[in-house]
């Protein structure tokens, strides 16, 4: 069962979030879009979006260090762990309070305000479910960990998710872990199965290129991409 | 110099009489799709008035366009790239829909189902956004001719400084039209806005479009533009604009706003350019010189060392020819009687504008006097300076001495014409002093008056070396593409128009055929609604009468 639940789970969902993706990309990118519902209320937006999302930011560089830095490294540049876990509960505790209140925000939003929650697709409510599942697991995680006995996850989930990308997991490590984290683990990764057929695939969407791209954008009819498609099989131009 | 090339119309105000027929027949080609109810890439506005959105001139509110930085150098006015991706979450600049208006339709499902009553039953509006029963209380246009000026007409923004000068009572105001599309400005404002990159200026003919598999619907252009041209479909997420009917324009037609116009008051022609000098003319101190600046920009097409340096940055023979004819560059640059409008915002737009003449006319005229002499005229223009500084405000920035030399041109026009009308000798006194020649003067009132089809559009076709390349002349099928011919309209799993992008020809085409053919009213579904509106008068509309024991399907 372990084996199943933190082996091939994960896998599976990272196949169906690598290949979603590309297959998005390829027949879907009129689609690839954040979907704004701006227009139609701002009041809400202005305090619940900009709160949720740097709160993300700062969860999801919690997560990086939490997950892919190994202990090792820390104590290495002299990071104890009564001070790796202050910091880690504290600045963690406030993204992740940051996020929570901003997603109690925008999904009172969506579900009150008419328009937006006409505006509101199949996918979006089931994506919501399962963010929200996740994000208030993890909110749980952090909560409990520090309240009741102590749970290193530097030293057994965090092992255990870098051995997926090193191909060797260890579900061993993950059967041993308590309950909330079992639970936060398996539904964010139902969640990245998800992703590549949610607005989420924004994420891969951020604009990181205008700080350095040139203000003004021109185009001309290359040679490579003529028209809207590229050319038929045979119909290709003689010469480069 | 790098010489470049771009498509530019203008519109001559003193033939506008507002019947919006551009704004209804661009409507129905390009903005006729649900979530974009709201939209008119073409809007004709009464001014003074707020125009729509409304007050979009407000730029202290909107932070549109560019400014000078304390430095001297050109930014944007709503804040550098750092600050628009830290707002990139919920853009504090971007209008609502109530600055617009909210799109609406009408119940007619009761006018139909209403059973037999003492009172007429009424459709309702509906709102298009909310689907629930609205107020209407404002729209694109709202404040045509004036309407509800006591109210509205004082918030104009370019009333500044003449405000109290102004009286807005119904018989002592002046007032005219001024139909706007996107400027397809030079240095565009809003593909600096944009975080993705998705807003281009085409190379070839300067039009500016946005690419729709490249935006990402972040908004930042919608509130870059400073004249409110770029707009947010709120279905598919995506910003969209004016296109200057590129498919019409590539092959040679103009664009459906100018063929439709009944005023005959549109140009479209080539403006042949420096491109190196643009960014140096929008950084000019003064905004008074920017009219001035951007004027210098443009190249004479006659001139030999123009001709060499256009060759070289491979700017087609013909199209050359046709900068030498265009009928946009000898108003702007010849007779110098077309003004860009709102210089000031440094964008470098280029659908310009010839102001009316036509407010000053209607005042000699009420008081009885020669409307056409030239004396009257002059004075007029001198002495009625509400209306002059009024259009300064407009088009060069508050300064009214381009806007006087306008004017006296068009007075001069008039009376030197009426003298050659009435076969009586011309007075060649009358263009010399607007520092013209009696022949040049006979000119500006052929493209002027007279305005034949062949001299207001001077459109070079796109290259036939590149039709292949060209997004709607067709080489191949024009329905062969992945879908197919019948696949339009149903919404994909990830909201209103996902999936792979449809040309413009066959996407229109599949709008009108199923428009005809489809019971409901665009964005919502109602179950047993049948609108006779849209019904050809063919068959038996679906859901019009209940089905018999067994039927198929029509």
């Amino acid at each position: 069962m372990d084996t199943f639940l933190f082996l091939i789970v994960p896998y599976l969902c990272l196949a169906v979030f690598v290949v979603g993706h590309y297959w998005r990309w390829t027949y879907d990118k009129f689609g690839w879009t954040t979907r704004s519902s701006q227009l139609y209320e701002n009041r809400l937006l202005r305090w619940g979006s900009p709160l949720f999302h740097f709160g993300l930011l700062g969860v999801i560089g919690g997560h990086v260090v939490g997950l892919v830095v190994p202990k090792g490294w820390t104590e290495a540049i002299g990071v104890s762990e009564g001070i790796y876990h202050f910091l880690a509960v504290s600045l963690g505790g406030l993204a992740g309070v940051a996020t929570v209140v901003g997603l109690v925000i925008l999904v009172y939003r969506r579900r009150t305000v008419g328009p937006v929650f006409m505006a509101t697709t199949k996918m979006d409510k089931l994506m919501y479910v399962f963010l929200a599942a996740v994000i208030l697991l993890g909110m749980w995680n952090t909560v409990a960990s520090s309240v009741f006995g102590h749970y290193d996850y530097r030293e057994g989930v965090s092992v255990w998710f870098r051995g997926i990308f090193t191909f060797r997991p260890d579900p061993a490590l993950m059967s041993e872990a308590p309950l909330g984290f079992q639970l936060h683990a398996l539904v964010a990764f139902a969640l990245f199965a998800l992703w590549p057929f949610t607005r989420l695939v924004h994420v891969f969407s951020a604009p990181l290129g205008y700080i350095t791209r040139p203000y003004i954008v021109y185009r001309s009819r290359d040679e490579d991409r003529e028209g809207t498609r590229a050319p038929k099989r045979g119909w290709e131009k003689a010469s480069r | 110099m790098k010489v470049m090339a771009q498509m530019a119309m203008v519109m001559n105000l003193d033939k506008c009489i507002g019947c919006h027929t551009c704004s209804v027949t661009c409507k129905q080609a390009w903005t006729n799709r649900a979530g974009t109810e709201y939209v008119w890439f073409n809007n004709v506005e009464t001014r003074p008035g707020l125009g729509y959105p409304r007050g979009y001139e407000d730029q202290e509110k909107w932070q549109g366009g560019w400014k000078l930085g304390k430095n001297g150098k050109l930014t944007l006015k709503a804040g550098g790239r750092w600050k628009k991706l830290a707002n990139i979450f919920s853009n504090p600049k971007l209008p609502s829909i109530d600055d617009y208006y909210e799109p609406w339709t009408y119940d007619y499902e009761t006018l139909l189902n209403a059973p037999a009553q003492k009172h007429f039953p009424v459709a309702r509006p509906i709102s298009l956004i909310s689907g629930k029963p609205m107020n209407v209380s404002w729209s694109a246009n709202w404040d045509d001719n004036l309407g509800g000026s006591h109210e509205n007409a004082s918030r104009d923004v370019m009333l500044k400084g003449i405000t109290d000068k102004v009286k807005l009572e119904f018989e002592q105001t002046f007032m005219f039209y001024l139909p706007r599309i996107c400027e397809h400005c030079l240095n565009p404002s809003c593909a600096a806005s944009c975080p993705s990159g998705a807003i281009y200026k085409r190379a070839e003919d300067g039009i500016v479009l946005v690419d729709q598999d490249k935006c990402r619907g972040w908004r930042m252009c919608v509130s870059g533009c400073p004249y409110k041209k770029v707009y947010f479909n709120h279905k598919t997420g995506k910003a969209e604009k004016c296109t200057f009917c590129y498919p019409r324009i590539e092959v040679g037609i103009p664009t459906v706003c100018s063929e439709t116009c009944v005023g005959r008051l549109r140009y479209i022609g080539l403006v042949l350019y420096d491109a190196d000098r643009v960014l140096e003319a929008a950084s000019v101190e003064d905004d008074q010189d920017l009219y001035e600046a951007q004027r210098n920009v443009f190249l004479d097409p006659s001139d030999p060392a123009v001709q060499r340096a256009a060759e070289l940055a491979g700017i087609p023979g013909d199209w050359v020819e046709a900068a030498k004819r265009s009928p946009v560059y000898a108003l702007i640059n010849r007779y110098k009687v077309a003004l860009p409008l709102h210089p000031e915002y440094r964008t470098m737009p280029m659908v310009w504008y010839i102001p009316p003449l036509s407010p000053v006319v209607d005042v000699i005229a009420d008081t009885g006097h020669d409307a056409e002499d030239k004396g009257n005229l002059f004075a007029a223009i001198d002495t009625l300076r509400i209306p002059v500084e009024y259009l300064a405000n407009l088009f060069t920035a508050g300064d009214t001495k381009p806007v006087d030399a306008v004017l006296k041109k068009l007075a001069a026009m008039r009376s030197y014409m009426r003298d050659i009308n009435l076969g009586r000798d011309p007075d060649e006194s009358i263009p010399e002093s607007v520092g013209m020649d009696g022949e040049t003067l006979y000119d500006m009132f052929r493209l002027l008056a007279i305005a034949k089809y062949d001299e207001r559009y001077v459109i070079p076709t796109a290259h036939a070396e590149q039709a292949h390349a060209l997004e709607e002349l067709a080489t191949e099928c024009s329905l062969d593409y992945e879908g197919g011919p019948g696949m339009m309209g149903e919404s994909g799993p990830f909201g209103e128009g996902s999936g792979e992008l449809t040309p413009v020809a066959v996407e229109n085409f599949q709008m009108l055929k199923q428009r005809q053919t489809s019971d409901t009213i665009s964005g919502t579904e109602k179950k047993g609604r049948v609108n006779l509106l849209n019904w050809d008068g063919k068959g038996s509309p679906r859901g019009l009468f209940p089905k018999k024991g067994k039927e198929d399907d029509h």
